[in-house]
């Protein structure tokens, strides 16, 4: 007998691994303020403390609470992958649907755009945006989703074009239906599974880059975040070793727990694909 | 007979637990002579593909697996065999022919390699000798120019020459047995023909046996010397092929038998009263005018030229022809799937040709398709009741009004009224199909266009579907345009025939007059190709 | 007379790396719209360093006054003819600085580019015929733990272990400047520190080959032309190497030019952490001088970078694949 979705998606111990660690993550962002009341920038103690003593993970170069940093982060990082991917999925879903649809001239122009997208350095285009727009939340959620909706636009458009062959839906033209009618209720619905896969992957990218950005000094200003928390640590490696290490093992575990759950959501939507 | 060249004894393949069966095969005992072809016929799930596989131990391991029997070849179980051993079996004593030519041969690779490999793997011979011996082959199959073969890719290749590609990679080494996993399954019905003639010259020159898998009794009349028929995994009959063909003893043969459409012609029941209900003038549709931005310039094909044909009320035609005939760009551009680049489409004095989608809309009514392949014409994401319903709610009928009507439709084409509250999933082939005619009647239309309709089907369920067309034609007064490539289901259907090739009608009229006296040469090769032709005619079973 | 073939083909490729060379000179354009001020004031540096002469005479070639399409216009002919302009920030032409600092980015380009290909191809290929073993899923896991970490922070924790704990390799830069070596000492102290940087940028897109090469072995070898091969009586072994190998490479060259570009950006990174002197860091260096031309320059050098690179991996995949048409 075939199994129901829930049950091949839960019952696959590497979900339910990422599944916890990113509940974890996004209840602490939705509770940091309660979590850590300070200010992330605030200076609490003296510079350097290491960890495991009077703060859980010790202290920064100006003596800020490291563990606040990482709560504080959580919630600047997850906000902005998080709704820059959406962004991207909006976008790219919208540009794939309508190529991979109307085809033609339409498909000719979407498509050289967007290979016009993937083929120019994505992350040096990012850069680019923010230095000219200036560092701000905003700015990196746009400058995120536009280097990253091509593979959700190349992803719907190839669906799009495999449902739109399917007999069913020419079934739907000659009774009838219009246009829009067939594109929302007989093809985009039947190409669902694959956009929700490739999405959840996006976030994992979308945190990277973030955090790359962040990193490099090109974060929003005044909100904490993990990419920051190394950029102004890898000054003081030498000293203190864990301002470096314990941010980067924070974004390390949330990206790889997000692979793990949209990998285990491909196989639990393609059973086929995963017996092979 | 003393020369067995295989024994299969008592075999029984497992299934992966998850599946709706235990074994896919259970119990099968049977043996193949030298110099003879023996058929494995059957229907989809009964085990025969299987059975095949497990001789050269080429099932998908671990999932399926023998569980039981002996399989003897040479004196040795080819099952407990190391794995050193089965290799020199495999392509060196027994080898095997698959069904898609295109799929079965590494795309990369040129072809005479993909033969050489056989003679490298089996034989001491220098690479020199190698290739003197696959240009051999090469001709043996009767490729031309074996020269300019031998380096070609498969997709270099038309689908009936990787078919014989693939022979004489099998018969490479002369090997004692050939497997022939439906090998002409994918083939249109011409190259179906050339295809089992070269494999029964082959085989009565080189004296191998042949163990011949097939879902079809026509290719099982033209080549069988016994025929073993299986079931749900299970062997049902096994005999000379003339007696399990005419006087089958078990009641599952005698139906399949029956079942098979015949070759006698429909009459046609009375001169058509008044005007055409279609009219086709001097359609035309050619692919490919739009190039790429740069340089790729696209290459034209001329679907459909010129092609004018008329419908009758209350008449069926069959427009028959191999892949790439144009009969289904035709169907669809009448049908307004596709936009016609000329002539004139009439459908009851009203043109309908050069229509936008919208000014076609009204029409709809007027005109329904039944689609080829009952799991993709039904959106699984609908309800059958939405499914149905959607044409007459789109005509204006109300939704309360549509679902009962759906109902009715459904009691009609022989399913239960429930159904509408189910999902496309829960239904097989057969019942789909009849989702797929419950929604082209929804409408009330005047003509139905049909697509291969039973193409995807096996042969019981295509006879019940034929059927079922044939009653609700009569009772409904409908007209049909039938699509196929199979003359004996459009023998069965229609009255009327239209031959199509490379995207012109060739020969069209009645198709008593067409089969009893065919007046262009492709239709008669058409007709001559139609597998087990003689032992139809000659036996001509009636409905 | 594949050659002919192919020689029209790479000619048409080109061709066809001109709208895209356009675009991105365009792209440059609107970007420099977003920017506060003119453009020439822009291009100039926008801070100041340049001499009031320099942004007059940009603006008498550009022209304020002139619709943005002529500004457009004399833009492109000016990038075009690969007139970039001068970076009074670096005092030197932005052309001078590109070509000086590409060199240090191809080496760090290629060197990952090889490694990471050729170690995850390696990788998946072990991964796929030790399938479901604990060997195979060893190899899945290091895959998986280096496709989700963030570049930089690699970068940092090799230097943490092996240039600050072990002292084995140098923190940064790509030479030791004070030695003065040359020749074949030169050749060595500049691979000895390319290690870290290289091993850093690789280590994604060695995972990434690695799980494609891997998922690529096994579908392959459920396909028909496999049982085919194995009912000739080939071995497991000849299969693998005769036939799903270069089967199971074409995904993989295809992703290889796709990620081109995003193998650039990353280089943005790694070169700012081991302060390699390539593009990226110069690029990283004129992001906070706000000098946009020399970034633009960059970005442009970088797009025509990734366009020439898709072109060779294209004619690789012709090379590999018979079925492409390129006649």
């Amino acid at each position: 007998m075939m199994k129901s979705f829930s049950q091949r998606f839960l019952h696959n111990p590497l979900v339910i691994v990422g599944l916890s660690w990113l509940t974890l993550v996004l209840l602490v962002a939705v509770l940091a303020d309660v979590l850590a009341p300070a200010n992330p920038f605030a200076i609490v103690g003296k510079p350097f403390l290491p960890p495991a003593g009077d703060f859980l993970l010790g202290t920064d170069s100006l003596g800020r609470d490291v563990l606040g940093g990482l709560i504080h982060g959580a919630r600047t990082t997850l906000l902005i992958a998080v709704l820059s991917t959406l962004a991207a999925v909006a976008f790219g879903a919208l540009v794939g649907a309508v190529a991979g649809y109307y085809g033609r001239w339409i498909d000719d122009v979407l498509m050289r755009l967007t290979e016009f997208f993937q083929t120019i350095p994505s992350f040096l285009f990012a850069l680019v945006l923010i230095a000219i727009l200036s560092p701000s939340a905003m700015n990196l959620v746009i400058a995120i989703a536009t280097v990253s909706w091509p593979p959700i636009a190349r992803v719907v458009r190839g669906e799009v074009l495999s449902v739109k062959s399917r007999e069913f839906v020419r079934a739907a033209i000659v009774a009838g239906q219009r246009d829009s009618a067939i594109l929302i209720s007989q093809v985009l619905p039947n190409t669902l599974s694959p956009l929700i896969v490739t999405g959840s992957l996006l976030v994992a990218t979308a945190i990277l880059v973030e955090s790359a950005l962040s990193f490099l000094g090109l974060g929003a200003p005044n909100q904490m975040s993990w990419g920051f928390m190394i950029g102004a640590g890898r000054s003081f490696m030498r000293e203190a070793w864990w301002l470096v290490t314990v941010p980067g093992i924070v974004i390390l575990l949330t990206v790889l727990s997000i692979n793990l759950v949209g990998e285990g959501l491909n196989d639990a939507l393609n059973p086929r694909l995963a017996d092979a | 007979m003393s020369d067995v060249v295989l024994t299969i004894d008592n075999l029984t393949v497992a299934l992966p637990s998850w599946s709706d069966r235990r074994n896919a095969v259970e119990g099968v005992s049977l043996d193949i002579h030298r110099n003879e072809i023996l058929c494995v016929v059957g229907e989809s799930g009964s085990g025969k593909s299987v059975m095949a596989k497990s001789v050269l131990r080429l099932l998908p391991a671990p999932h399926v697996r023998v569980t039981g029997g002996r399989i003897l070849f040479e004196g040795k179980d080819l099952l407990t065999l190391s794995e050193p051993e089965i290799r020199a079996i495999r392509g060196g004593r027994i080898a095997m022919i698959f069904q898609e030519p295109m799929v079965a041969l590494n795309a990369l690779m040129k072809v005479g390699r993909q033969i050489d490999e056989v003679l490298e793997v089996h034989t001491k011979m220098r690479a020199a000798e190698r290739r003197t011996r696959v240009l051999e082959l090469l001709a043996d199959v009767h490729l031309p120019e074996p020269e300019r073969i031998i380096d070609s890719y498969p997709h270099e290749l038309s689908g009936g020459q990787r078919q014989r590609v693939m022979i004489a990679m099998a018969l490479a080494v002369e090997p004692a047995l050939i497997i022939a996993d439906e090998p002409t399954t994918a083939l249109d019905v011409t190259t179906q023909a050339q295809i089992l003639h070269l494999i029964k010259e082959l085989q009565r020159t080189h004296g191998t046996a042949v163990l011949f898998i097939t879902h079809d009794f026509g290719v099982v009349a033209e080549i069988a010397d016994r025929v073993a028929v299986m079931r749900h995994g299970e062997l049902v009959e096994l005999g000379q092929t003339s007696d399990v063909l005419n006087t089958p003893q078990a009641d599952y043969t005698k139906a399949l038998v029956a079942a098979v459409p015949s070759m006698t012609p429909r009459a046609r029941t009375s001169a058509p009263a008044s005007a055409p209900l279609l009219i086709v003038r001097n359609v035309e549709k050619t692919y490919g005018r739009h190039g790429g931005w740069f340089g790729s310039r696209g290459r034209t094909v001329k679907a459909v030229q010129k092609v004018s044909l008329d419908i009758g009320r209350g008449r069926s035609l069959a427009l028959v022809g191999e892949s790439g005939s144009g009969k289904s760009t035709l169907a669809r551009c009448i049908i307004g799937l596709e936009e016609s680049d000329g002539g004139e489409i009439i459908l009851d004095g009203e043109q309908i040709s050069g229509l936008t989608r919208n000014e076609m809309r009204t029409l709809r009514r007027h005109l329904q398709m039944v689609f080829q392949d009952p799991f993709a014409s039904l959106n699984p994401r609908h309800r059958i009741g939405d499914i149905i319903a959607l044409g007459p709610t789109i005509q204006g009928v109300s939704k309360e009004q549509a679902w009962k009507e759906a109902r009715e439709l459904l009691m009609l084409v022989g399913l239960k009224p429930e159904a509408v509250d189910r999902y496309p999933h829960e239904f097989s082939g057969g019942q789909r199909q009849r989702i797929g005619i419950a929604r082209a009647l929804a409408v009330k239309p005047k003509l139905i266009i049909a697509d291969e309709p039973v193409s995807a089907l096996d042969v019981s369920v295509q006879k019940q579907v034929l059927e079922l067309l044939d009653k609700l034609r009569r009772t409904l007064d409908l007209s049909m345009l039938f699509i196929t490539h199979d003359l004996r289901v459009a023998a069965t259907v229609c009255e009327e025939i239209a031959v199509m090739q490379h995207g012109l009608i060739v020969e069209q009229g009645s198709t008593a007059d067409i089969f009893s006296n065919p007046q262009h040469a492709y239709t008669h090769a058409l007709l001559q190709a139609v597998p087990g032709v003689a032992w139809q005619t000659r036996s001509a079973p009636s409905i | 007379m594949r050659g002919t073939a192919l020689l029209f083909y790479i000619l048409r490729r080109l061709l066809q790396t001109v709208p895209v060379v356009l675009g991105v000179v365009v792209l440059n354009f609107l970007l420099l719209q977003l920017a506060p001020g003119d453009l020439a004031t822009v291009l100039a540096g926008e801070a100041g360093g340049a001499p009031k002469e320099y942004i007059d005479l940009l603006r008498q070639r550009f022209g304020q006054d002139q619709p943005v399409i002529v500004q457009l216009y004399r833009y492109m002919a000016g990038l075009l003819t690969l007139d970039l302009g001068y970076s009074f920030r670096q005092s030197a032409p932005v052309l001078q600085l590109l070509l000086d600092r590409l060199w240090p980015t191809l080496l760090l380009m290629g060197t990952t580019f090889l490694l990471s290909l050729g170690f995850g191809v390696t990788m998946g290929l072990l991964a796929a015929l030790w399938v479901r073993t604990w060997k195979d899923h060893i190899v899945s896991v290091v895959a998986i733990i280096f496709y989700a970490t963030p570049l930089f922070w690699v970068g940092l924790m090799l230097i943490l272990l092996f240039s600050i704990k072990l002292g084995w390799f140098p923190t940064s830069g790509m030479e030791d400047v004070v030695a003065f070596n040359e020749g074949w000492d030169r050749v060595v102290d500049i691979a000895h520190h390319l290690v870290l940087p290289s091993i850093t940028l690789s280590l994604f897109y060695l995972a990434l080959y690695a799980r494609l090469m891997r998922a690529s072995m096994l579908e392959q070898r459920g396909l028909d032309y496999v049982t085919t091969a194995r009912a000739k009586g080939l071995s497991e072994r000849q299969i693998t190497i005769r036939h799903v190998l270069r089967n199971a490479l074409l995904p993989v060259v295809t992703m290889a030019g796709v990620q081109v570009g995003s193998l650039l950006g990353g280089s943005v990174i790694v070169e700012s952490v081991f302060a390699w002197p390539g593009l990226g860091q110069l690029a990283y260096q004129s992001l906070f001088a706000r000098d946009f031309n020399l970034l633009l320059g960059i970005f442009f050098l970088s797009s025509c970078l990734v366009v020439i690179v898709n072109l060779i991996v294209d004619v690789v995949y012709v090379l590999l694949d018979p079925r492409i048409r390129i006649g």
